[in-house]
């Protein structure tokens, strides 16, 4: 038993059927990826593990640490433990970065919420109080919503193209967390089409029109990703049989 | 009427504001009601006062050149629950000068009272005026604030006023406050306000960017909560060439409250340009939802959002 469950989801958004019997195990401690193209159900996915509204009419269970998740919102999800970072997170005019760090951390000091903005790469005394609005770039902003995570510190975190937006170097701090995560026993799982954070991954399910079509290691997912998903012309239809044999 | 024998005391303890009293750097003005009860003036800043049973005139000058580098503190309050503050205020900002006003609006018990302002302000060539009004009332709601100034902005002078009601109630907030801008002045004005229960909040800002170069910019953050209503009325006019002018409203509803925001834009000027941008409606939904990710109620996260849309 994985610290969670994915048992036979399927959900259907406006007569269309976005996910297809997904069945997956996520074990403690250690970083999976969902890959796959785009539209191939990754983001929909998440959005229905976090219950995020307008995803939580579906078929199916979900469980977190043994407890089901399908009567739970969004935020009673969150206090179980888990959390999800958005590929674009919203901006905030008028919050503080302090602010909206301390309103989810375990611990509110200063002391605490700085050394968050360190572990990220982000000067407290420069960022501290500059707010999360546009003025942040987006990598700046992907940061500060790491910082958060870390404050908050919980036991599963959903991230959402984390690639998304952010330069080379912004992209390596990210590593970094992933990898002071793990080392604390956080399990992690990444949701990308991207060959650089999938090597980030121990673990990997491959997805396309709403199914998953491979589940892995995330060493042997890679070559066939690389190989057969990233060139394919038509990203939403691959052979299943293909990638199953 | 029962009121405390130490007013000035009473007043400044409200508003937090007790060290100024001793500081001999920082100017400040105590009225209560309609009686001065502590004043500390520094070089080139004159303030003259007439006491009277209806209402208090207050003039203010502040010398030509003259930099005060410290705010100056004003506060004008009432601490029994009922009865009416009027004052009449009268500024010249000389040129080349520049003052920073706190006015701490102090109405802690407030059940039937009216708070009423009417100012003619004039900021000459090159000066620079900052209001800073902080209201500090109760939560009973029965403080009736009605700001009125017209304010007449020389060539290269600043304005700045900024009003801020954010805890207690704002019972009835009434602010009628139009700007004429002359050559390269630049007029600011932000209204910062938390409404609920019954609170009524009207506002209403003219800006005429008459002179060359002259830019003004209008911006209100208004929250509405429970039964709250509040009409938004932002008015520039761009006539003089190269004025630039911008109207901005973000305005939050929740239960049964209602916003009304108008914003009111007219060129006259082919050289001139103004933008305006309005958001009305409930919270965000992706940054509800951000935040509820982080484990914070809807209401917690609610109370997140509105707090920094209102800082």
């Amino acid at each position: 038993m994985g610290i969670l469950n994915v048992d036979n989801v399927s959900l259907k958004l406006s007569g269309k059927q976005i996910l297809n019997n997904v069945s997956m195990d996520i074990w403690k401690g250690h970083v999976h990826a969902i890959v796959g193209p785009n539209g191939a159900g990754k983001s929909t996915l998440a959005s229905v593990i976090m219950g995020l509204p307008g995803y939580r009419n579906h078929e199916g269970k979900i469980t977190f640490e043994q407890k089901e998740l399908n009567s739970l919102s969004l935020d009673e999800r969150a206090r179980l433990g888990m959390t999800y970072g958005w590929q674009e997170p919203a901006r905030f005019e008028g919050l503080s970065i302090h602010d909206f760090i301390a309103a989810a951390a375990k611990d509110k000091s200063k002391q605490s919420i700085n050394a968050h903005l360190d572990q990220v790469g982000l000067d407290p005394e420069k960022y501290a109080m500059r707010a999360v609005d546009k003025t942040l770039s987006g990598g700046e902003r992907k940061k500060v919503e790491l910082a958060s995570i870390l404050a908050m510190d919980p036991d599963l975190i959903l991230l959402d193209e984390p690639d998304s937006g952010i330069d080379v170097a912004t992209l390596e701090k990210m590593f970094d967390v992933i990898k002071i995560l793990k080392e604390k026993g956080t399990t992690i799982i990444l949701i990308t089409h991207s060959l650089a954070v999938l090597k980030q991954a121990d673990h990997a399910f491959l997805m396309c029109h709403g199914q998953v079509i491979e589940k892995n290691t995330a060493d042997k997912i890679i070559p066939y990703f690389e190989n057969n998903c990233m060139p394919c012309p038509h990203k939403n239809m691959p052979d299943i049989e293909e990638a199953s044999s | 009427m029962s009121v405390p024998t130490d007013l000035t005391s009473e007043l400044t303890k409200t508003a937090k504001i007790e060290d100024i009293l001793t500081n001999p750097d920082v100017a400040h003005l105590i009225i209560h009601h309609h009686k001065v009860t502590s004043s500390h003036l520094l070089p080139g800043l004159e303030v003259q006062t007439k006491e009277a049973e209806d209402h208090i005139d207050i003039i203010v000058r502040l010398k030509e050149n003259t930099i005060l580098e410290k705010p100056v503190h004003m506060c004008f309050g009432m601490l029994p629950k009922d009865g009416v503050q009027k004052l009449n205020m009268d500024i010249v900002i000389g040129k080349n000068a520049s003052i920073d006003i706190l006015a701490h609006c102090t109405f802690p018990n407030g059940v039937s009272i009216d708070h009423i302002m009417d100012a003619k302000i004039v900021i000459e060539e090159g000066a620079k005026y900052s209001y800073f009004e902080r209201h500090i009332h109760g939560d009973l709601g029965g403080v009736n604030v009605y700001p009125t100034a017209h304010i007449d902005l020389k060539k290269k002078s600043h304005f700045y006023s900024e009003f801020e009601l954010l805890k207690g109630r704002a019972g009835l907030i009434d602010i009628n406050y139009s700007v004429d801008c002359d050559d390269d002045s630049i007029l600011e004005m932000l209204a910062r306000i938390n409404a609920k229960g019954d609170d009524v909040v009207k506002i209403n800002e003219i800006g005429n960017l008459n002179g060359e170069r002259s830019r003004g910019v209008l911006n209100s953050r208004v929250a509405c909560r429970d039964n709250a209503k509040a009409e938004v009325k932002s008015v520039i006019t761009a006539s003089g060439s190269y004025a630039r002018g911008h109207v901005d409203c973000t305005e939050i509803v929740q239960d049964n409250a209602s916003v009304n925001a108008v914003p009111i834009v007219t060129v006259n000027n082919p050289k001139a340009h103004i933008t305006h941008e309005a958001a009305l409606g409930s919270v965000d939904s992706k940054q509800l939802q951000t935040l509820m990710a982080h484990g914070l109620t809807e209401e917690e996260a609610t109370d997140l959002i509105i707090q920094g849309l209102l800082s």
